[in-house]
């Protein structure tokens, strides 16, 4: 199996307060990931850090045994909701389109034929008949399933989503999952940023437990044991208890 | 209205202040859809503000100020970005420290030169007084902004709507940011003439706001913006002549009375369409 991720000593700041400390691991291709860990752990920090949005302090990050800098076309980021201007001016087809633009390159615009693959991208999440409307018309599930339809046409080797079950309808988080394990099949890699614990052992076929550093990286079983989700969350609350009583 | 008609015909200097009107309409209204729509009414204000000490200088030196506009338009943007990224102060706090200082600067510089006239004209613009060589610096400044905007409009489009899906794929977004500070220096600086640096953000965010209300897609918003933009400058223009009022301001007005109109009776967005949409509601219930 090829290595679809790797990570190696990274760090990561901010303002000089440290976010992610000497975190390792490799993530093999074809697998469905979740980031979890307790607010403020550096989920979303630890995407970004993939994704080079934000600078590393130290450490390596390959890509399909690539850097990041050669891959950047080749990975599609799905980001949280709260971050995306909903009044924007923009429909759903041409937010989907958006996701053609990596692969188009400078000055091109996008043709009929990138135009029929968006609204096969938007017939594959469901959300077809609303093309023509503004994106803040939708409801956030159907909103999330727009990104990931933008996501699709990019026809990436990897998919990076944060947060991408916040404020979503059941029907609209089935339907993501489902197409998150499908490309899981067609052996892409999926890592999602995910803080709902009840419903992680369903989505992921391996977990990256994260508290600042690294506690927990495996499969489902191995990460989900009451004494290692504790080292992660110090406080007991209510969704390890859960656990322990599923287990 | 006969009288301006056959001003416009008669007068050179009023043709030339019509041209130079309808240009700088459609300049700002484009330009100004991107300011509005990435959050920068205020840096807009700023940067035309910071365009004086600029304006003064060039003068001094005698050179076209158009250069002179860049520096100081650029260095205010890059004084307030530093500011924000590198201590707890926010930006629109720095937008009003550094472009309050600059202008500062611009106004003792001025000082120096021989008439106030000179700052009038430049705060308030004088468009009725507009020369050639102006209406060319104009002329080229609208050319290069909108060959930029359409050669880059995807680019533009997807780091003001998701810049981080923009700088996830690999666009430069901080360099799109500078270059959008550049056109809107050079907006200003075709805009001094016409309503003067004080007004100019009306230019700038009235008529962009105006179509923002009207449409749900930005290539419709851009036409809008600029042929609203076109419209304020003509009733500006037509109101200024007629009852001898400073142009600027009557420009500036005639945008709002758009926006007002927009407001008010805009089919999606309008007051009052959503009041009824409301009252049909509760009716119905």
């Amino acid at each position: 199996m090829k290595k679809a991720i790797l990570v190696k000593d990274l760090f990561v700041s901010y303002h000089g307060n440290e976010a992610l400390k000497n975190i390792s691991f490799t993530v093999n291709e074809g697998n469905l990931v979740g980031i979890i860990g307790p607010n403020g752990a550096g989920k979303s920090t630890l995407i970004k850090a993939l994704l080079n949005l934000i600078k590393k302090d130290k450490g390596e990050i390959q890509i399909l045994g690539h850097s990041i800098k050669e891959m950047k076309t080749k990975v599609a980021y799905v980001p949280q909701r709260s971050n995306i201007d909903w009044d924007f001016p923009i429909t759903v087809l041409d937010t989907v389109l958006l996701g053609t633009y990596p692969n188009l390159g400078i000055f091109k615009r996008p043709k009929k034929e990138d135009k029929a693959w968006a609204i096969a991208c938007l017939e594959k999440v469901g959300i077809a008949e609303y093309i023509n409307r503004q994106i803040g018309e939708l409801s956030g599930g159907q909103q999330q399933r727009v990104f990931l339809a933008r996501a699709l046409a990019q026809k990436p080797d990897m998919y990076f989503l944060d947060e991408p079950f916040v404020g979503v309808d059941v029907t609209s988080e089935e339907k993501i999952i489902a197409i998150l394990k499908e490309l899981r099949d067609n052996g892409k890699t999926v890592v999602v940023v995910h803080h709902d614990l009840s419903k992680a052992s369903d989505y992921f076929d391996e977990l990256i437990l994260l508290n600042k550093e690294l506690i927990e990286y495996g499969i489902v079983e191995k990460v989900f044991q009451p004494e290692v989700m504790r080292k992660a969350y110090n406080n007991p609350f209510h969704s390890i208890t859960n656990l322990e009583l599923k287990i | 209205m006969m009288n301006f008609i056959e001003g416009m015909i008669e007068y050179e200097f009023l043709q030339k202040a019509l041209t130079t009107s309808i240009m700088v309409g459609i300049i700002c209204g484009v330009i100004g859809c991107f300011i509005i729509l990435r959050g920068m009414a205020l840096m807009g204000d700023a940067i035309s503000h910071a365009v004086l000490p600029g304006v003064a200088l060039s003068y001094m030196i005698g050179i076209n100020f158009f250069f002179g506009a860049v520096f100081t338009g650029v260095l205010t943007a890059l004084g307030i970005g530093f500011i924000s990224q590198n201590s707890r102060i926010k930006n629109d706090v720095s937008i009003g420290i550094m472009f309050t200082a600059a202008f500062a600067s611009g106004i003792i510089l001025i000082t120096f030169m021989k008439s106030s006239t000179d700052l009038y004209h430049i705060l308030f613009g004088n468009v009725l007084a507009v020369r050639p060589e102006e209406m060319v610096t104009t002329l080229i400044i609208g050319v290069i902004v909108l060959a930029s905007i359409y050669f880059f409009y995807k680019e533009l489009l997807v780091s003001s709507f998701d810049p981080t899906m923009a700088k996830a794929y690999g666009l430069p977004v901080r360099v799109i940011h500078y270059f959008l500070m550049i056109l809107l220096t050079l907006v200003t600086v075709a805009s001094l003439q016409t309503v003067g640096i004080i007004l100019v953000v009306a230019m700038l965010i009235t008529p962009a706001s105006t179509a923002y209300l009207l449409t749900d897609r930005l290539w419709v918003m851009l036409y809008l913006s600029a042929g609203i933009g076109v419209l304020s400058s003509i009733l500006g223009l037509y109101f200024s002549y007629t009852y001898n009022l400073a142009s600027g301001a009557t420009i500036v007005l005639a945008a709002t009375m758009l926006f007002a109109l927009a407001f008010i009776f805009s089919p999606k967005q309008g007051l009052l369409w959503r009041k009824i949409k409301v009252f049909r509601k509760e009716t119905s219930i």
